[in-house]
């Protein structure tokens, strides 16, 4: 008896936390599962009384052309701004500081920091004027001769994963640094008196050893451009049509816009899946740190 | 390697070769050069809103203004336009800062103190909604939102920002509680403090930075969050700033960059600010992405 009175009052600290979690985190994604199977929608009967409707979004899901194109545009954001653009010019700024005068380091880590710390609505703005037609790209192309395309307009995904690059950078050069001041300097100066160059060094010392820092921000990079909404919703509005409409938009459009919130959760209800393997995997990798 | 790298190839090898061991100076110029390029790059979005800002005519591109002004400052300062926002953003921020800070010590304490079952089942959870990307939940949270009558709900939306961000704030406050020795509690637990004594007493007043660090985290992000109150929050008088300038943005910003600006600025210095209070607190430029890292 006694041993249960203490187990109780052990955990009665942690009952904030589980109801606030349940109620707006587990709450949500529970609802998001069940109101998939709905006909809900922002206004009129169906508002206040949804009908259980089956498998009937899911099928409008993969009968609509939209669907399949929004899924292809979200794999190209989070592959090319994410996996590839941030990752490798965060490794690259990474190791690039290491070698750079203190002035030059603190320069160019401050302006990388700071297009991360910007509240994302400004960095937003400021990515939109950078890329809009008469924005500073185009001037200072103008300047050597060459008119530029209206990019939000005719290559609008290059604009968002250009300024989503710019944007989330500051993460990955973060996450490296660190981890490159932990490689072993004695590894790589034996792999360097073995006659092995640079590259050969970088492949098959320096990356092996830091080989759990980019799991880990792969995998948390992928997360954070898989939720991005601002960004491309201020620079682009997903348009022009669905031509950069990534899952986090079209959800939010055909909930809002087209006040189908059964159709939009049925889209949420993917991405929370798709987010949930991503992070069942980088939890398996961490679960040392757990334990 | 050099092949997949997006900058130019020559310049970042080289500068990739001192990462394994410093060479020649060469290598350290070429470098310093490529750094300040990239540098360069990053700045430019950046330059604009702040050049802009004092512009008398601004554009939408970078330039050097003809007459400098704070005209578009004080075009902006009206209670409605900006105070009240900023008044409501400071309101959402706090808000859910000091639930989160409250709510996240208590829970950090029995997982960082003691041996339980399902402690570790608590932190796998926790850890799970950390990664869960909340764009993704914003339409079914609406739809429940609707449903306990919170929409349009100041405390609502506070509550569910502070929400959002406990499971990393957990996460953090279990880290720095775990670097309190334990001895100091168990001194004071042999003087008959209760557990609740003992983490008020003892372990806070030792992790005050920590908990500082965790306070601002979750004030910078909420601050910055456009989305969640953008879908909860619909009268313009309780609309934090990030939401309202967007809506300046919708009426005003296709012809007043100036005003759009200076709005920009005025709104983000308060982050800005914070963010460098807490690199000085915690001693490194990287404090962030550090206790993001676990």
């Amino acid at each position: 008896m006694a041993v249960t009175s203490r187990g109780v009052a052990r955990v009665v600290p942690l009952a904030p936390a589980v109801v606030l979690l349940a109620l707006f985190m587990l709450g949500p994604v529970v609802w998001s599962f069940y109101g998939s199977f709905t006909n809900a929608a922002l206004t009129g009967p169906a508002a206040l009384s949804p009908e259980w409707i089956g498998f009937d979004n899911y099928a409008a899901l993969v009968g609509d052309p939209d669907f399949p194109k929004s899924l292809w545009l979200t794999v190209v954001f989070v592959f090319l701004s994410a996996v590839v653009g941030q990752n490798v010019m965060g490794i690259l700024l990474a190791g690039l500081l290491r070698s750079a005068v203190k002035p030059v380091r603190s320069i160019a880590s401050t302006v990388v920091v700071a297009a991360w710390v910007l509240p994302e609505i400004v960095a937003a703005f400021a990515a939109y004027a950078f890329f809009h037609s008469e924005g500073t790209l185009n001037t200072l192309l103008g300047g050597i001769g060459i008119t530029g395309p209206d990019w939000l307009y005719s290559t609008p995904m290059l604009a968002v994963i250009l300024a989503n690059i710019w944007r989330g950078t500051a993460f990955s050069m973060m996450v490296y640094s660190a981890a490159l001041a932990e490689v072993p300097p004695e590894l790589t100066e034996a792999a360097q008196l073995d006659g092995a160059n640079g590259l050969q060094r970088l492949t098959w010392v320096t990356l092996p050893v830091i080989r759990r820092s980019i799991s880990t921000n792969l995998m948390l990079t992928t997360l954070q451009t898989l939720s991005v909404f601002t960004l491309i919703y201020v620079m682009t509005g997903g348009g022009p049509g669905t031509d950069s409409s990534t899952l986090p938009i079209l959800a939010y459009q055909e909930a809002f816009k087209f006040a189908q919130v059964g159709y939009g959760t049925a889209i949420a209800t993917v991405m929370i899946i798709v987010g949930g393997i991503f992070s069942v995997i980088y939890i398996r990798a961490l679960r040392p740190e757990v334990d | 390697m050099t092949d997949t790298l997006t900058r130019p190839a020559a310049p970042a090898r080289s500068g990739l070769g001192t990462l394994a061991a410093p060479r020649g100076t060469a290598t350290k110029v070429a470098a310093n050069v490529v750094l300040l390029v990239i540098a360069l790059c990053f700045v430019l979005p950046m330059a604009w809103v702040l050049v802009a800002s004092f512009d008398a005519e601004a554009t939408l591109s970078f330039g050097l203004p003809d007459a400098v002004t704070t005209a578009n400052f004080a075009a902006i300062m009206t209670p409605e336009l900006t105070w009240l926002p900023l008044w409501n953003a400071f309101v959402l921020s706090a808000g859910s800062g000091a639930i989160t800070v409250v709510v996240a010590v208590l829970a950090a304490y029995p997982l960082s103190r003691y041996r339980m079952r399902f402690g570790k089942y608590f932190l796998y959870s926790v850890l799970f909604g950390t990664c869960l990307p909340i764009t993704a939940i914003m339409v079914p949270v609406y739809a429940l939102f609707v449903q306990l009558n919170l929409l349009d709900s100041l405390p609502g939306t506070i509550f569910f920002m502070a929400a959002t961000s406990l499971p990393m704030a957990i996460w953090m406050t279990k880290n720095f509680m775990d670097s309190v020795p334990i001895s100091l509690e168990e001194a004071a637990w042999t003087e008959g403090a209760s557990a609740m004594q003992a983490l008020r007493r003892v372990v806070l007043p030792l992790m005050r930075p920590g908990i500082a660090v965790v306070f601002i985290f979750v004030f910078v992000q909420a601050w910055g969050n456009f989305f969640v109150p953008f879908v909860l929050l619909l009268s313009p008088e309780k609309q934090p700033a990030a939401v309202s300038i967007f809506a300046f943005f919708g009426q005003y910003g296709s012809v007043a960059y100036g005003q759009l600006a200076a709005y920009s600025l005025l709104y983000a210095v308060p982050v800005l600010g914070l963010y460098v209070l807490v690199t000085r607190i915690s001693g490194s430029a990287f404090a962030l992405a550090g206790a993001v890292k676990g």
